[in-house]
């Protein structure tokens, strides 16, 4: 569904990423592990059309799509829920949700049924949907921006670091959903440093250190694989 | 109901706006509060793109002129029919302003705000030095009032008041609808972060331009309104002092906010004028003011409004919890 092949990106002269080949296949939760600055963002970055590859092709559903614009890629089915839980902080909570359906305002029916799956994904969404989304917790914003994303009725999801700045307990609540987003037929593409917990609710993963893939492999491999288990899940 | 009381203050504005003139036979005061409604339409262009979208376009004052001259010229000029000029003020008006917006628009920020002041500026100069066109500094002298529409004509004082009225509230009505619509909060989000804004599927750069034009479109009417109200025109309109004059009505009222625009050219242009005994002494009060208002209301004066509003009903809702008194366990 989603495949990039041997894509290079650079910020002016520096390399962020260099040769990134990889793939998700429809219905897939993949995961891609790596510290700070390994290249995770802008891997979300490329493939959400907010940066340009220098090289290599990037395809969603057989169709090339490096370089395109955004929000035509969000019209398209890529949703992104950007790294920390970048919201619209001086509007409701209804009205960062409904900001979320811009790219597919036209259909009023099928948004009206998303912000119901949305409000029963995150009950809590709903009672504070008046609230100003800057007066949430952590956690409420964090679930907001995922709502958020889910409004765009998105094929493919990328969530960069849900978890970053979350109590253990609220991040295993986020985990639980993304994976129920994925179990309901979303494919999911989720970034995390979170190796356990991510690890756990993942089919397939790579591990990315200084913009290369250097590791991949399914759920078990990672898990069972020495580096990463030293690297990552601190075994 | 709710919707009515919401709108209560606004509405008590405009009685008050509305029987104004039956109340001074003062020509005097009703052409400086005229003269404050034409800016206050001018300051909601400024408003949306500026406060709104976030995108400080300061060659405001320079499509206010634009529009102004178009009118002047094509009536005293080219003898046009006063309506039909109008609409070609504001269509001309339109036009330069996507042309402009098509270019100013791919700076961003303080770079945005530093071409566009470039841009207002070249728009003085040649109206100053166009002098076969638009007169020069002498100006534009004898501009009609607007024509009759069937049995309404408009020559004389409290007639143009009310029609300037009219456009006025057309402006903020279209500005509510606009703001309130998810075009218009697309703006907000502009403002807020334009990446997120993209990641979420906005074509950010097209409702800027949309929101640009706005704004230009806006400043066109006041101009061409302008023209026809004081039926002379100078190059003095499209400087740089003007924009900022804009600008600052903006800040007092409330940058981004609905009733900001008129609530802040209200307040500055009557302050202005009854302060017009001490001269130029008068900006050494109007200068701390300003900065004391920027200081502890940056949303300006319906943005302080909104947020003494929104504790109150804190406070009260808080109230109402505590005497319902029921304990719902600690945690």
């Amino acid at each position: 569904m989603l495949k990039l092949s041997d894509v290079s990106v650079r910020y002016g002269m520096y390399e962020a990423l260099s040769d990134i080949s990889l793939t998700v296949e429809k219905g897939e939760l993949v995961v891609l592990l790596g510290a700070n600055g390994a290249g995770k963002s802008t891997i979300f970055r490329t493939i959400s059309g907010l940066n340009k590859p220098v090289k290599g092709t990037v395809e969603f559903n057989g169709e090339s799509i490096g370089g395109r614009s955004a929000s035509k890629l969000v019209k398209k089915g890529i949703g992104h829920c950007p790294e920390g839980r970048k919201l619209f902080p001086a509007m409701s909570v209804y009205e960062n949700l409904r900001m979320g359906t811009y790219a597919v305002r036209g259909d009023k029916k099928e948004t009206a049924r998303m912000l119901e799956h949305v409000y029963d994904l995150f009950p809590i969404l709903r009672e504070k949907a008046k609230e100003n989304a800057g007066s949430l917790s952590g956690g409420q914003q964090q679930m907001l921006a995922i709502g958020r994303a889910l409004m765009s009725r998105p094929k493919v999801v990328l969530f960069d670091e849900p978890s970053i700045g979350l109590a253990p307990l609220i991040t295993e609540q986020v985990f639980d959903v993304i994976q129920e987003i994925n179990k309901e037929g979303t494919t999911v593409l989720l970034a995390e440093q979170n190796a356990n917990a991510a690890l756990r609710i993942a089919d397939r993963g790579y591990v990315i250190e200084n913009g290369r893939i250097v590791v991949s492999g399914t759920q078990d491999e990672l898990m069972q694989n020495d580096e990463v288990r030293k690297a990552y899940i601190g075994a | 109901m709710q919707g009515l009381k919401k709108m209560r203050m606004p509405l008590i504005f405009l009685l008050v706006a509305l029987l104004f003139p039956l109340f001074t036979d003062n020509q005097y005061y009703i052409y400086v509060v005229t003269l404050a409604f034409i800016y206050a339409i001018a300051v909601y262009g400024m408003n949306l793109v500026g406060g709104y979208t976030g995108q400080l376009s300061l060659a405001h004052a320079g499509f206010f002129a634009i529009g102004a001259y178009a009118l002047g010229l094509l009536t005293v000029d080219a003898n046009v029919p006063y309506w039909l000029a109008f609409v070609l003020a504001l269509v001309i008006t339109t036009v330069i302003g996507t042309l402009v917006g098509l270019i100013a628009l791919r700076t961003k920020e303080h770079f945005f705000a530093i071409y566009t002041l470039c841009v207002g500026y070249i728009i003085y100069l040649i109206i100053y030095e166009w002098d076969a066109l638009t007169g020069g500094v002498r100006g534009l002298i004898g501009i009609e009032s607007p024509a009759a529409i069937g049995p309404i004509t408009f020559d004389t004082g409290i007639s143009n008041y009310y029609l300037i009225l009219v456009f006025l509230v057309l402006t903020v009505i279209f500005m509510k609808f606009l703001t309130e619509s998810i075009v218009g909060r697309t703006y907000v989000a502009i403002r807020n972060s334009e990446e997120l804004a993209q990641t979420i599927g906005i074509n950010t750069m097209k409702q800027k331009l949309i929101s640009f034009v706005i704004s230009t479109f806006l400043a066109g009417l006041a101009g061409a309104l302008y023209a026809s109200f004081v039926r002379f025109i100078g190059p003095d309109i499209s400087y740089t002092m003007m924009t900022f004059d804009f600008l600052m009505y903006a800040i007092v009222g409330g940058f981004g906010t609905l009733f900001g625009p008129v609530v802040g050219t209200l307040l500055i242009v009557i302050l202005t004028q009854s302060l017009q005994f001490m001269e130029d002494f008068r900006m050494i009060i109007f200068g701390p003011l300003l900065v004391l208002l920027v200081i502890f209301y940056p949303r300006g004066i319906v943005g302080g409004y909104q947020m003494w509003k929104m504790k109150r009903a804190y406070k009260k809702k808080q109230r109402s919890v505590d005497q319902g008194s029921t304990y719902e366990g600690g945690d």
